[in-house]
């Protein structure tokens, strides 16, 4: 009898074209390989430390923590890495392991365009071609990043199909991996998509939890008592999760991206609006209609513009380990102005979701609790749009 | 024997697939009746999907144009069940893994089966994962057909093996759409699969010329699916494509007739 593989409770699998099987069984094998080779694992981490500035910082916002008057709160500061995302940490992990594959090819999707540009900027250095996807709309407003994969030498190639964000761009991404496998690897950027990637990103990713662990017990002496990501596919939320999750005092907090409100169609809270479906590879939560057919979701926050979630999230929500939690456009802007005149950060739209959060939960909790926050990205790229949201006209 | 099995009866079939609802509903029962006059042995129901990954731009479109003008599952449904009254070839579903999810497996296939459908195609359903279907699917004898791809090597033994209905051998790397040129040594893929199994093969992907046609049908294959040539002729053709989608697929079917 057959037997699926890649599953989280009932969750993920390898929903795709029979013509893609043989590509995901070679990746899938040669990643059991390469992640327990010294060798790989010491390139790997070299990569990490020398070119992406690993560990990053676990900063404690004093004046944030002050001015809410509850927990005490530690930011991940992913923000600080090369390229200005915790994107870097799977692309490096995933373009290292192509090119021992014999790849030369690079293919990646892109939603606010930090994986493309981090997947851009691996291959520029392992000196691989590279194709980026991105819905039209995306890089509309992502326009600065369209810029730096092109900078960098990729090709960005706009989607114009369906409501041209994330889910098309993954769609066309899809595509032409079926068109171009043998010298091709698909760069994947969450925990997403068809086993093995979301294994692959997800280990890729955990070193955010690794680093935040021993960080907190060499500051605090303990564990932290939550710990709070944004969540679109998932991958700094489940890197941030992972070491913790046997710790079962430290509660775990996805923040998804509400919108215009869960009660209203423009959302894109896949776990709060979403039910059970098939798609883009995985059996998981995704917003649809009565008929199966995929949402056009909406949010402010280009990198959470998803339908979907990835399955090991599906599946900690179903068993109860993990939370998640709807933050609206409105809640996510006003954290992301927040941040930056108290900590003098700027933290990226999909962090500010997260921050919003933060700023709900921690003033109700006792002076003695620490929450982390993970602060995937920084905001650079999103300031015109912010502006534009608040009606000041300004262009990059 | 399933009723899948008569479409091969009687020389190499051909195989037609158009898209449920594009431009609407009317036409495609219209359609339907042509390609039944045309000669089509086996005809291929497209039940849209908004993100149809395994498509080519002619049939996303497709997708897009039934689904914005309405067209539901159980449209097509009451469609199918109007129309199989007059048409007795056999009839497959194509559409993908979470259209028929999301209507609830068993409510989807059980309602099929008794409108008369004789299996389903899922482009997204490896065969890994067939288990999620294929009981229901044998429970109301219902055919779940399997796909060999020209980078399934060595999994067409595997796959042939258990397959139901017929096995669609897709022809090239990518998407469904018009190809000038298909490179794919097909002869070698068809040898394997009749190899393992005794269920006809038709190929797929790319075929839009009587010459491709007869090419294909000489790999040893069973039949021949045409898909996008003929989303393409309706989407010119609009409602009046009936009749330009029919003398289209008796010049296919004549060019496969008597090999």
């Amino acid at each position: 009898m057959t037997k699926s593989r890649g599953r989280f409770g009932i969750h993920g699998g390898q929903y795709i074209p029979e013509t893609l099987m043989n590509a995901v069984i070679e990746l899938e094998e040669a990643y059991n390989h390469y992640k327990n080779d010294p060798q790989f694992q010491d390139e790997l981490q070299t990569l990490l430390n020398e070119y992406a500035n690993r560990p990053s910082r676990l900063y404690y916002a004093e004046k944030m923590t002050k001015d809410l008057g509850g927990a005490k709160i530690y930011l991940k500061r992913e923000d600080l890495n090369h390229t200005g995302a915790h994107k870097i940490n799977n692309v490096l992990g995933q373009a290292l392991l192509a090119k021992k594959m014999g790849k030369t090819r690079l293919i990646a999707e892109t939603g606010a365009g930090q994986h493309g540009v981090a997947t851009a900027t691996a291959a520029a250095l392992m000196g691989m071609e590279c194709v980026v996807f991105m819905g039209i709309k995306d890089t509309e407003r992502q326009a600065l990043n369209v810029y730096k994969m092109k900078l960098l030498g990729a090709d960005v190639v706009p989607v114009k199909t369906g409501t041209g964000t994330l889910k098309d761009a993954v769609s066309e991404a899809m595509r032409e991996w079926t068109n171009r496998i043998a010298d091709t690897h698909y760069c994947l950027g969450s925990v997403m998509g068809p086993h093995p990637f979301p294994t692959i990103v997800r280990d890729f990713q955990a070193v955010i939890s690794k680093e935040i662990k021993a960080q907190i017990l060499e500051k605090e002496g303990r564990l932290p008592d939550a710990v709070l990501a944004c969540v679109g596919g998932g991958s700094n939320a489940i890197g941030s999760f992972y070491n913790f999750i046997d710790d079962k005092d430290v509660r775990l907090i996805g923040c998804e991206a509400a919108g215009r409100g869960i009660d209203t169609p423009e959302t894109a809270a896949t776990i709060n609006t979403g039910r059970e479906g098939i798609f883009h590879g995985m059996k998981s939560y995704f917003c649809q209609d009565e008929f199966g057919q995929i949402a056009p979701v909406y949010s402010i926050s280009a990198g959470l513009d998803y339908p979907g979630i990835g399955p090991e999230h599906a599946y900690l929500h179903d068993i109860g380990r993990a939370e998640y939690v709807a933050i609206t456009d409105e809640e996510a802007v006003n954290a992301f102005e927040y941040l930056s005149r108290m900590e003098g950060i700027i933290p990226a739209i999909e962090s500010s979701h997260a921050l919003a959060y933060a700023m709900q939960i921690a003033p109700k909790m006792d002076k003695d609790k620490i929450i982390v926050v993970t602060l995937s990205g920084r905001g650079d790229k999103d300031c015109a749009a912010i502006a534009r949201y608040r009606g000041e006209d300004i262009y990059e | 024997m399933s009723r899948i099995a008569e479409a091969f009866d009687h020389g190499k079939a051909f195989i037609p697939f158009v898209t449920c609802g594009d431009p609407d509903l009317n036409t495609t029962k219209a359609i339907i009746k042509e390609l039944q006059a045309a000669g089509a042995d086996l005809i291929e129901l497209g039940i849209p999907f908004s993100d149809p990954t395994a498509e080519g731009p002619t049939i996303q479109e497709a997708n897009l144009r039934s689904l914005s003008n309405g067209c539901t599952t159980d449209k097509i449904f009451a469609m199918v069940k109007e129309i199989r009254q007059e048409v007795t070839i056999p009839m497959v579903f194509m559409t993908y893994a979470n259209v028929v999810f999301s209507y609830g497996s068993e409510r989807f296939i059980k309602t099929a089966k008794e409108i008369g459908m004789d299996g389903m195609i899922l482009p997204d359903v490896p065969y890994e994962e067939k288990e999620e279907f294929l009981d229901l699917c044998k429970k109301y004898d219902f055919d779940l057909v399997s796909l060999i791809a020209p980078t399934s090597e060595d999994r067409i033994q595997m796959i042939a093996a258990e397959a139901d209905g017929f096995v669609y051998v897709v022809s090239s790397l990518g998407v469904t759409g018009v190809r000038s040129k298909i490179t794919t040594d097909l002869k070698s893929m068809v040898a394997k699969i009749k190899a393992a199994t005794d269920i006809p093969c038709a190929i797929g992907f790319g075929i839009s010329t009587p010459e491709q046609a007869r090419n294909m049908a000489m790999t040893g294959a069973d039949g021949v699916i045409v898909g996008s040539a003929i989303v393409k002729i309706i989407a010119q053709y609009k409602q009046d494509a009936p009749r330009y989608v029919g003398e289209y697929v008796r010049s296919m079917k004549e060019a496969i007739r008597g090999l």
